[in-house]
């Protein structure tokens, strides 16, 4: 019969010495989690920081020229190229309508610079600049210059597109993460889950018994729609990598508040579920490209919530907490059983469970 | 949704969780062997909803936390040849060896890919004959036939560029070396369901006579883990200690006899070192000789690799459920999941990765913890 106390002397359990810092980079420092973070603010902050830059929010708000300017800028890496529900040239447009939309901006104009790998076809260049034409007449905005390299083949994934933009804040408008505010109620716009679940689906070669296609949505004329009923929205976020826990995160971090969920109340659908426990990946975490959490006062939450049901884009709104002062800088959830757990922020990329 | 709402029921739940209430008369400590139950247990939240008596106590069964530095050593220096695609379940690539990881040896031009399955690794070497295609064989019973049955096909198809790095470990020894460590607490098992689907729970009714402990086979929905505990503690209050099913729509008594002729075809058993526990015998697989021209280890000459493990944490402790995580004095400040000291905090399915992303914003000091359990349990 074996004995632990014959085999090991507990004071020789062991561990390994951490990894505490990366030498290089890793997949997961554009996971949009801990990792990304870190590298903002021990890279980028310190070599170029500035007081606009420390406000990390989707877009910077400029004052310029008696305007108040949003700014922002993306760059889309996504393979495969064309996936259900949309392509690269869709989220290069809509991601970065998006990101101006979160700050109340009214996005206005784009720029469009491609990275071609050599050895591409043509058509599929095509495709990708007609899907980016088409998402910016339905998001309402302008390309209005771009730029073209060429790597040599084997050096990139086909193409990587790299949209900025920029758009106007109307007056009275102060959106930011900042100002979330225990008490407020938290919406999110829709189910979440399927544009991280389609990109897996053809990435990987999964079939979840029914195709899933991705959200990719601008939600600029949401978020006016919003701000119409209820101008003093105090955040809006988008959230793509890192999925809602993520952004939930940041928000709570940046305003010193704490977000707690109702897990019975966030909109998961079937097809993600089943994908996410096939993984064993937890959805909170899946990437979404056309839906938005808001923070909102309390006093305003059903007038937004009845806004965004009208809304194409927010049909599926859903309040699904509420901003607290309990555990500032903490995102918790009341489980279906009635028991709570953190959702912490990612520290990169989520990782499939081996059983 | 069909098939799993029905397991996530909290009106069934708080029936079930009245009945463990009802029957539990003074406390007993149970352990979940299969870390996708500590997942679970955490995730929803089942610890905080059990009566004070009940207390569960996380076992070893992460493959990805007891696999052993020197095997990740060992995969990180396969990984890092020219020429080699080295293929892994996603969690395994974050587990930090002696100074990197797998991402890290990705980010450095290596090769490294994440795999659903090991014949998505055997088709990689299918199509490209000219690398050496190597899969990281870890996990428990229950990922053992998938494994043996690509080296099988490997073998079949003449896939002379296709390997494993295998570090398989099995369930009944480490229950019985749990059992048998002096300072043991356990008193009932929650056998892992997905393990018994597999080999069935022939070996377990010898484990249950011999250590007098109930031996409940359970599933992962919260409500197979909550039928588990109730039935394990039933047994416990009457004095009984018998091997039950409770996950009945997944485990027959015989388990899956074509996935056990096909691990008995490949693999044989052998010693197995467990990451923080030490050398437990006869408790892992390796390839038989038949099959020792697929084992990596050899092809690429690592058996040389011995790695010690720097004295830094508790996890042993916390695998053998001498400790919880939130005891262990590193939890939360020097060992973080960004910053971990053990593989327990890697590993999603870990139970201080558990513990530190679900508990982190109530867990008590680990002298307010251990005063609690003295006062519930004197002979502890």
């Amino acid at each position: 019969m074996p004995e632990l106390a014959d085999t090991v002397d507990p004071a020789d359990w062991t561990c390994p010495a951490p990894l505490r810092d990366q030498p290089v980079v890793v997949m997961g420092h554009g996971g949009g989690g801990a990792l990304s973070a870190e590298l903002m603010e021990q890279v980028f902050a310190p070599a170029y920081g500035n007081a606009v830059l420390a406000a990390l929010a989707d877009s910077a708000v400029l004052e310029l020229g008696g305007a108040r300017l949003a700014f922002s800028t993306d760059s889309y890496v996504v393979r495969p190229l064309f996936f259900p529900g949309g392509s690269l040239g869709d989220l290069a447009v809509n991601g970065t309508v998006n990101d101006l939309a979160m700050s109340g901006a009214r996005p206005a104009y784009l720029s469009a610079a491609f990275v071609l790998e050599e050895g591409v076809e043509l058509t599929v260049v095509e495709r990708i600049a007609r899907s980016m034409g088409a998402a910016a007449e339905a998001a309402g905005v302008t390309i209005a210059t771009g730029d073209t390299k060429v790597v040599e083949s084997g050096h990139g994934d086909g193409a990587y597109v790299t949209t900025a933009g920029v758009g106007l804040v109307p007056d009275r408008v102060d959106i930011r993460p900042q100002r979330a505010r225990p008490g407020d109620a938290v919406i999110v716009s829709g189910p979440i889950g399927l544009h991280g679940v389609a990109i897996m689906s053809v990435r990987e070669g999964l079939e979840f018994g029914v195709e899933v296609a991705s959200d990719t949505a601008p939600l600029a004329d949401l978020v006016a729609a919003m701000l119409t009923v209820a101008p003093d929205i105090h955040v809006l976020r988008d959230p793509t990598r890192g999925g809602l826990a993520a952004s939930l995160n940041e928000i709570a971090r940046a305003s010193g508040t704490g977000v707690r969920l109702r897990e019975r109340a966030i909109p998961v659908p079937d097809a993600v579920a089943n994908a996410c426990g096939f993984l064993g990946l937890d959805p909170l975490y899946v990437a979404n490209e056309g839906r938005l959490v808001a923070f909102v006062p309390p006093s305003t939450a059903e007038e937004v919530l009845a806004a965004m049901r009208a809304h194409p884009q927010g049909a599926g709104a859903t309040l699904i907490g509420e901003c607290v002062a309990d555990h500032p800088g903490m995102v918790v959830i009341s489980t279906g059983l009635g028991g709570t757990r953190v959702v912490d922020l990612p520290l990169g990329e989520q990782l499939p469970r081996i059983c | 949704m069909k098939y799993i709402d029905e397991f996530n029921d909290p009106d069934l739940a708080r029936r079930l969780l009245d009945e463990i209430r009802a029957t539990a008369t003074r406390p007993w400590a149970l352990m979940e062997v299969c870390g996708g139950q500590t997942h679970s247990i955490i995730r929803h939240g089942i610890d905080q909803l059990l009566p004070e008596q009940v207390e569960l106590i996380h076992g070893p069964g992460c493959p990805v936390c007891v696999t052993p530095l020197e095997i990740i050593d060992k995969a990180l220096e396969i990984a890092s040849r020219p020429g080699v695609i080295f293929c892994s379940f996603g969690d395994m690539l974050r587990v930090p060896g002696t100074d990197r990881d797998l991402f890290r040896v990705k980010g450095e031009g290596g090769d490294v890919r994440v795999v659903y399955s090991p014949l998505d690794a055997l088709e990689l070497a299918r199509s490209n004959p000219d690398r050496e295609v190597v899969f990281f064989a870890i996990g428990f019973e229950t990922t053992a036939p998938a494994n043996a049955m690509a080296v099988h096909q490997a073998r079949r198809l003449g896939l002379a560029n296709f390997s494993l790095l295998v570090s398989h470990v099995r369930v009944p020894p480490a229950i019985e070396a749990i059992m048998s460590a002096p300072a043991c607490r356990v008193q009932g098992f929650l056998a892992a369901g997905h393990v018994c689907s597999v080999m069935g729970t022939a070996e377990y009714p010898e484990l249950a006579e011999r250590f007098g402990v109930p031996l409940v086979v359970t599933g992962f929905e919260p409500l197979d883990i909550l039928e588990g505990i109730r039935r394990a503690v039933r047994q416990l209050e009457s004095g009984e200690h018998r091997v039950e099913n409770a996950y009945a729509r997944a485990v027959r008594e015989d388990g899956n006899p074509a996935a056990v002729r096909m691990i008995e075809e490949v693999f044989e058993v052998t010693d197995r070192s467990w990451r923080g526990i030490g050398r437990i015998p006869s408790s892992g697989w390796r390839l038989t000789d038949a099959f020792r021209a697929f084992d990596a280890e050899h092809r690429f000459d690592v058996t040389r690799i011995r790695t010690e493990e720097p004295a830094e944490c508790r996890s042993g402790d916390v695998l053998q459920g001498l400790i919880k995580p939130t005891e262990c004095s590193a939890f939360g400040t020097t060992c973080t999941p960004r910053t971990p000291l053990g593989a327990t905090m890697v590993s999603s399915e870990g139970a201080c990765a558990a513990y530190y992303l679900y508990r982190r914003m109530n867990a008590p000091t680990p002298q307010a913890t251990r005063a609690a359990r003295e006062e519930m349990n004197p002979v502890a």
